[in-house]
């Protein structure tokens, strides 16, 4: 189905960006800050000693110059601070709604949903499989009326959205957009992102639907679209948090999101997308773990290998193609059931690795998500956590405060080529396409069985007591105190009932054309089913009704035995 | 001789690392284990629990469902006329053992239980339950 190859080199590209050496300069660095919204911006510490910028040698790296490395702004959080985008969602629509109105309210900058199992899973609401599932791990979603109650009284043109949603992105995307012009909101002026990365499923997280190249159709279609006609909308965001909270290391976080990543530059240069017109668009997602060191480096070397891969490799010319932007998710799997109040302690120092590391956007989880879904006051205190970094700590003022530390720059070149050497192995194993490279991984299992292993050494250093985790298998003196807010109730009877109503009140004609359409479509390889499945999205269809038809054409994914 | 689990998940959770890392501790303990991968039904999980003649079925439940699915496992293991025991690991919040124990559950494991508790509460259920 695809074609081959479209990188210019062939063998030991990974290698050469840990020889060259780069060595941006203060000169250019001065030109970019210049330019920037914090030039001579001043700042001091508490006490009033002076700080600049940045700091370094004249002929160091610098931040918002290629490669990147120190961060994909000349002054960082200078400049902009990071978005608190606050990750919620659970029960139905209205009572997320809800939520998002807290979170908003209490200083929250951007809103991101969590979906529940069957919407991520594209089944109703009244489908058997979803028994016990609805409205439980985050918000169920059927039908337009759903999304129109989700962002009820948000005004979509100012505050940006994510939606952590990968096999049914695509009809969600489209609800979301129809709600959005029915309510006078034009497409161009939506902002925020879709994760839409489907590849990280079939690795890592498993919520998958479609067969792998099928669903890559639904995703060049939503790129496609998002290029287009949606100027402030990143249609990807390229998620190694769930490769990491699957049990991978850091280096195999970066490795397998950045050949993600690639696969999909290939997949929309497939799609005849100009490279320079696409990739600014995408956007990153990474865990932010508890080795802060690890996590700072990290992030590091994920900048500068993205920007080596784009520049070299593929050949972007234009230098927001060069730039990886991310968001970041304090580390869900760090958490401890056991004395949960100590969640609070790790949850602010993986906020702080990831502003360390140059986050764009972070969300920071609760100390209580061990249990349940974050109940609305220890949602409040993390992003509060944030806050206290942001605005107390004076962390912000200086960009790449860690850059230059002995440390800290060896463990960036050591993880460099610890990822750098994984790229090469996928792209050898895709013949020279990171595309094929990560399908051929799918397929025989390379990614999960990374994962596994990693995840396998992990937990028998755990149950050795080689790790130590504070109040697990260690300082366990203290009987563990018991969850907090159990997010029980009848949400799942409760959406039953409004899907009930939906059915009863829309036209059956008007769902049935509008899924013929959308099957017709979905025959023809070369057709953009975004209009299509906005129509279905109009109709009222339900999400089951959209994933069955397209299930109909596309098949239904089951994982290789192994 | 030695002991058969099957290690199963049920419903529509994908979160697999328990599951993989259980599986791989139980059989350096020596103990059998066959895995159902993922999204699994009741009565599939039932079935394969039968078809293999194993000794104990554990399930791996993330999502918050096993107050739902748990008890079905169960009821349809006890349809077939089989009385291997099931226990359930995941995130289970203190209140809902009794709830589950009384639904058929022969035992609970949380988080951060240790690879030792888990053998000998096999080991003990597997006595307890052989003719």
């Amino acid at each position: 189905m695809w074609g081959r190859a479209c990188g210019k080199s062939e063998t030991s590209f990974a290698d050469s960006g840990v020889r060259v050496i780069y060595r941006s300069g203060r000169s250019q660095w001065h030109d970019a800050y210049e330019e920037s919204p914090a030039a001579r911006s001043h700042a001091t510490t508490q006490s009033g000693v002076d700080l600049d910028p940045v700091y370094g040698p004249d002929d160091a790296e610098f931040p918002g110059v290629y490669p990147y490395t120190r961060g994909i702004h000349p002054a960082m959080y200078r400049s902009k601070l990071w978005t608190m985008r606050m990750f919620a969602g659970f029960g139905t629509a209205p009572e997320t709604n809800q939520r998002f109105r807290d979170i908003i309210s209490s200083g929250g900058t951007g809103i991101s949903t969590a979906y529940d199992m069957p919407t991520l899973l594209g089944l109703d609401s009244d489908d058997p499989r979803a028994l016990g599932e609805v409205g439980r791990c985050g918000v169920a979603i059927d039908t337009l009326d759903d999304v129109r109650d989700l962002y009820e009284g948000i005004d979509l043109s100012a505050t940006t959205t994510s939606m952590t949603i990968n096999a049914p992105a695509a009809p969600i995307f489209a609800m979301f957009v129809a709600n959005a012009e029915a309510h006078g909101v034009a497409r161009h002026l939506l902002g925020g992102t879709l994760q839409n990365d489907i590849l990280k499923e079939y690795q890592a997280q498993h919520e998958y639907v479609f067969p792998p190249r099928a669903s890559l159709r639904l995703v060049r279609d939503t790129m496609v679209f998002a290029t287009q006609e949606m100027p402030r909308w990143h249609p990807l965001s390229v998620s190694g948090y769930h490769i990491r909270e699957a049990g991978s290391t850091a280096a195999q976080e970066v490795a397998f999101t950045l050949a993600n990543g690639f696969a999909y530059v290939e997949l929309a240069r497939r799609a005849g997308l100009a490279l320079d017109s696409f990739a600014p668009k995408l956007s990153f997602f990474f865990n932010a773990h508890i080795d802060f060191f690890e996590e700072v480096a990290k992030y590091r070397c994920a900048r500068r290998l993205w920007a080596t891969w784009m520049r070299d490799f593929y050949g972007a010319l234009d230098e927001r193609s060069w730039q990886l932007r991310f968001h970041a998710q304090t580390a869900g799997v760090s958490l401890t059931a056991q004395q949960p109040d100590n969640n609070h302690a790790r949850t602010a120092i993986e906020a702080l690795a990831a502003v360390m590391g140059g986050a764009q956007s972070l969300h920071t989880n609760s100390f209580d998500e061990a249990w349940t879904l974050p109940s609305s006051d220890a949602a409040r205190v993390a992003l509060r956590t944030q806050q206290v970094i942001a605005h107390e700590t004076n962390v912000t003022r200086v960009a790449d405060p860690l850059g230059g530390s002995w440390f800290v720059e060896s463990l960036t070149d050591q993880l460099q080529r610890e990822v750098g050497t994984l790229l090469e192995e996928i792209l050898e194993i895709g013949g020279g396409s990171m595309l094929e490279g990560c399908l051929i991984g799918i397929d025989n299992g390379w990614f999960e069985g990374h994962i596994a292993d990693s995840a396998y050494v992990h937990e028998r250093a755990v149950q050795s007591g080689e790790r130590i985790v504070v109040g697990v298998n260690a300082f366990t003196e203290i009987e563990s105190s018991s969850p907090l807010n159990q997010a029980e109730g009848d949400g799942e009877s409760r959406q039953r009932e409004r899907l009930a109503r939906v059915r009863r009140s829309r036209s059956d004609e008007a769902v049935r054309e509008s899924l013929t359409t959308l099957r017709t479509d979905a025959l023809e390889c070369d057709t953009n089913l975004m209009e299509a499945l906005m129509g279905t999205a109009r109709a009222h269809a339900t999400l089951g009704e959209i994933m069955n038809t397209l299930a109909d054409v596309f098949g239904r994914y089951q994982a290789p035995e192994r | 001789m030695t002991l058969r689990v099957l290690v199963a998940k049920v419903g529509l959770d994908g979160h697999d690392r328990g599951v993989n890392v259980i599986t791989r501790l139980l059989r350096d303990a020596g103990i059998e284990v066959i895995y159902t991968g993922l999204f699994q039904s009741p009565d599939a999980v039932a079935r394969s629990a039968v078809d293999e003649d194993v000794d104990v079925v554990g399930l791996s439940i993330l999502s918050g469902a096993h107050q739902t699915l748990a008890p079905l496992v169960v009821a349809a293991l006890r349809h077939l006329g089989s009385d291997v025991p099931v226990v359930v690991g995941g995130i289970i919040p203190a209140n809902d053992v009794a709830p589950l124990i009384a639904s058929g559950v022969a035992a609970t494991f949380g988080p951060g239980s240790s690879i030792e508790e888990i053998v000998t509460t096999l080991e003990c259920l597997h006595e307890s339950t052989s003719p």
